[in-house]
């Protein structure tokens, strides 16, 4: 299912090139716009038992079974990182960093059906309840910007501090919290007022969240702090900073940075970057039950819905390893592309 | 008194970024007015590394530009966390005409309150400024940003000195540790006739028994074109032994070191002053939010970001990782703070950084880079170390001659 991109024009006939970028870029459009509507007519059903990884240097998304087979690829817009399911999970939408986008890929065929022009060097996002809106960081800008993903309109921006990361929207829709990676903060943003309304001091580099505990809690990965922060979403406050420690790594070798929640809420998965493990943590306890070796820099990561299975993207040794939670092991890891970043499972 | 005028200027244009940038734009601002903390760097007019012809040549390793902007990208980086704290970081520039107006020059950073002082200065006005600076000011912090001399961290290092840009000793240890690691062991030292030269070429030697390189020759070499010297002075008659698989030179100028890749006489890579060279910073560096970092240095400064802009980043950035740590810590408390290892800074090079307790280096990984990109990463994977393998780079504790600590 290898898709052409849309075709480089020559670069040594800049004249043709104008003329067949506009004409390229209407015809684009226009089958954009038939693709969307056909795919609202006919609606089919999200392809089940699949694996979507997003390869940053291969402008792609690797698909695989829940098995781990590699069964396809599709093209997609330049250095795609983050990647949600529509509600009804007939859609991918995937950041792009290089092409400044957001790829809107429809699953049941593959293919990536149109974009939406997104600021600078956009990374993670996270849609409203209704799916309608896409709030993504904008690492170059220093902001998070809102976006209406059908009529593909910016709506507003909320300046935040250097290197936006990790974006939460709250379940209600009315908050969403941000990571600024340099000023070591999280913000809490008000949607309708579109400002920031609180400002949270984590660890040292704070990237992604996860919500736990029924929303009571946030996660906060801290990359250079080897640890996460919990944050009480309720007074905002931190609750908690749970540590890291993996035996024979140093401190500076740890650096957490993907999460994920069980389907039972019962644990975290925190993918430890550079110690090259996933440590499973008890949500209640805040102990680190077991802590699993995958591939080199292990980062973004998703469990199945079954529980049964987490899939790891190991960014440095461009592979996925697929990990058994019942007995704490890795199974297999497989190919995924050039620095795999994100991973989505459709059971 | 040119010095007092560009200060002057200087806060003038600080005013004026601080107001238009995003701190303003953010709530919680002014429950009470924030402490100012500022920062100063303090420069020669005269440097003459920076002469406009020596910055035309862009020799790789050497300073490019003037610090100040990157040293103001790192307080606007912690404008946010600072100001939750009720404090704000500035960063001011000072010119001095010459060493005599130095005197004054500290009178003026102590009437505003400067105690943290990065010195963009040669080896001879550094250690001036290290000698004067607690008593004028009332404690002080410097941070050298742009002299690579293993001496003012051994026995000229003192305990308010902090060292942001690599010595010339790590940098030696880089290259031979990616050396020893290609297996690549021969090396033919080509020399230059400067004091400096003879520095980096000792650090190389140093380095060389470490990782079990050997230097097969040392030749000096002389820049010209006079038939009398021509085997000091061509790159074929330099190059014509067969022994070697390396070609290593050391020449601080870098005029003659530009001149040796692809002219060697036999097929040898160059490595040290050109060729493959162990760096603070490279603009193409892609990992740990590098292009971010580049990206808002280049849209700032309007060019590459290099190891010297990445010192004196670092240093505004300890300044605010101190200042974070505890906002109410006194300068002598700060000092034994970051002295300690235990306050870090994210130097977007992978782990997090700390300074070495016995001589107040910055530990730091550093790039093996050649022209057109980043070849590999020091330490290298498999380079061991008891306690903390950063520390394979530079004068260990044992090895430190350094006896000042705070």
């Amino acid at each position: 299912m290898h898709i052409l991109a849309a075709s480089s024009p020559g670069i040594n006939r800049p004249v043709s090139f104008l003329h067949s970028t506009l004409a390229l870029g209407a015809s684009l459009v226009v089958s954009a716009c038939i693709a969307t509507a056909q795919a609202q007519a006919q609606s089919p059903a999200p392809t089940p038992n699949r694996v979507y990884v997003s390869s940053e240097k291969d402008n792609s998304i690797q698909v695989f079974d829940t098995q781990g087979l590699r069964v396809a690829a599709i093209d997609v817009c330049k250095r795609p990182r983050h990647m949600q399911f529509s509600p009804d999970h007939r859609q991918i939408y995937v950041s792009c960093g290089d092409s400044n986008q957001m790829g809107l890929v429809d699953v049941a065929s593959a293919k990536m059906t149109g974009t939406v022009a997104l600021g600078n060097s956009p990374e993670i996002f996270d849609l409203s309840p209704n799916g309608k809106v896409a709030y993504v960081s904008i690492e170059d800008e220093n902001v998070m910007a809102a976006y209406d993903l059908q009529s593909k309109v910016k709506l507003f921006e909320v300046k935040t501090g250097g290197e936006p990361e990790g974006i939460l929207v709250m379940p209600d829709g009315k908050h969403a919290y941000v990571t600024s990676e340099v000023a070591n903060v999280v913000h809490l943003v008000d949607i309708a007022q579109r400002k920031v309304v609180k400002n949270i001091r984590v660890g040292s580099r704070p990237r992604r969240f996860v919500l736990a505990a029924g929303g009571k809690e946030l996660w906060v990965s801290n990359e250079l702090g080897a640890s996460v922060s919990i944050v009480n979403t309720q007074d905002q406050s931190v609750q908690h900073t749970l540590q890291f420690k993996v035996k024979g790594m140093r401190a500076s070798d740890i650096t957490p940075v993907g999460m994920a929640l069980s389907p039972d809420g019962k644990t975290v998965w925190v993918a430890l970057g550079r110690a090259n493990h996933v440590a499973e943590v008890d949500q209640v306890s805040r102990e680190v039950r077991n802590t699993i070796l995958v591939g080199k820099r292990a980062w973004g990561l998703a469990v199945h819905p079954d529980g049964k299975t987490v899939y790891v993207a190991n960014g440095l040794s461009d592979d996925m390893t697929l990990v058994d939670t019942a007995t704490g092991k890795a199974t297999r890891t497989v190919a995924a592309g050039r620095v795999p970043h994100s991973v989505l499972v459709q059971p | 008194m040119a010095g007092i005028q560009g200060l002057r200027g200087a806060w003038l244009r600080a005013a004026a970024i601080a107001s238009g940038c995003l701190l303003s734009a953010l709530p919680l601002a002014a429950r009470a007015a924030p402490t100012a903390v500022t920062v100063a760097i303090v420069s020669q007019s005269g440097d003459a590394r920076y002469a406009p012809r020596r910055l035309e040549q862009a020799y790789p390793g050497h300073p490019q530009g003037r610090p100040l902007t990157a040293a103001r990208m790192a307080a606007e980086d912690a404008g946010v966390e600072l100001e939750l704290l009720g404090l704000s970081l500035k960063v001011t520039e000072l010119f001095l005409a010459d060493g005599q107006a130095l005197p004054a020059a500290l009178a003026q950073l102590k009437a505003a309150g400067v105690r943290h002082v990065l010195a963009d200065l040669p080896a001879p006005a550094l250690r001036q400024l290290v000698e004067l600076a607690p008593a004028a000011l009332g404690g002080a912090m410097v941070f050298n940003i742009s002299v690579d001399d293993d001496a003012l961290r051994g026995e000229q290092c003192a305990a308010h000195l902090l060292h942001t840009l690599p010595s010339a000793q790590m940098r030696s240890d880089a290259l031979a540790q990616y050396l020893a690691a290609r297996n690549w062991r021969k090396l033919l030292l080509v020399q230059g006739s400067e004091p400096q030269d003879a520095l980096q070429a000792q650090a190389l030697v140093r380095s060389a028994q470490r990782y079990g390189l050997k230097i097969v020759q040392t030749r000096p070499f002389k820049l010209g074109t006079d038939p009398r010297e021509r085997d000091l002075s061509n790159t074929r008659l330099l190059t014509g032994d067969r022994e070697h698989e390396i070609v290593a030179v050391a020449d601080s100028a870098g005029e003659f070191a530009r001149t040796l890749p692809y002219a060697t006489q036999w097929p040898r890579p160059v490595v040290g002053s050109s060729g493959l060279m162990a760096l603070a910073w490279h603009p193409h560096w892609e990992r740990n939010g590098g292009p971010q970092l580049s990206r808002r240095f280049y849209k700032l400064a309007g060019r590459p970001m290099q190891g010297h802009d990445w010192a004196a980043w670092a240093a505004v950035k300890a300044v605010a990782a101190v200042l974070a740590d505890d906002p109410k810590a006194g300068i002598a408390q700060q000092l034994k703070r970051l002295r300690s290892g235990s306050v870090f800074i994210d130097g977007a090079k992978g782990p997090r950084l700390s300074f070495r307790l016995w001589d107040g280096q910055l530990r730091q990984p550093m790039f093996l880079a050649h022209g057109d990109g980043v070849a590999g990463v020091a330490p290298l994977e498999g380079v061991l170390h008891p306690s903390e393998v950063l520390d394979t780079l530079g004068m260990d504790e044992k090895e430190s001659t350094c006896k000042q600590r705070p």
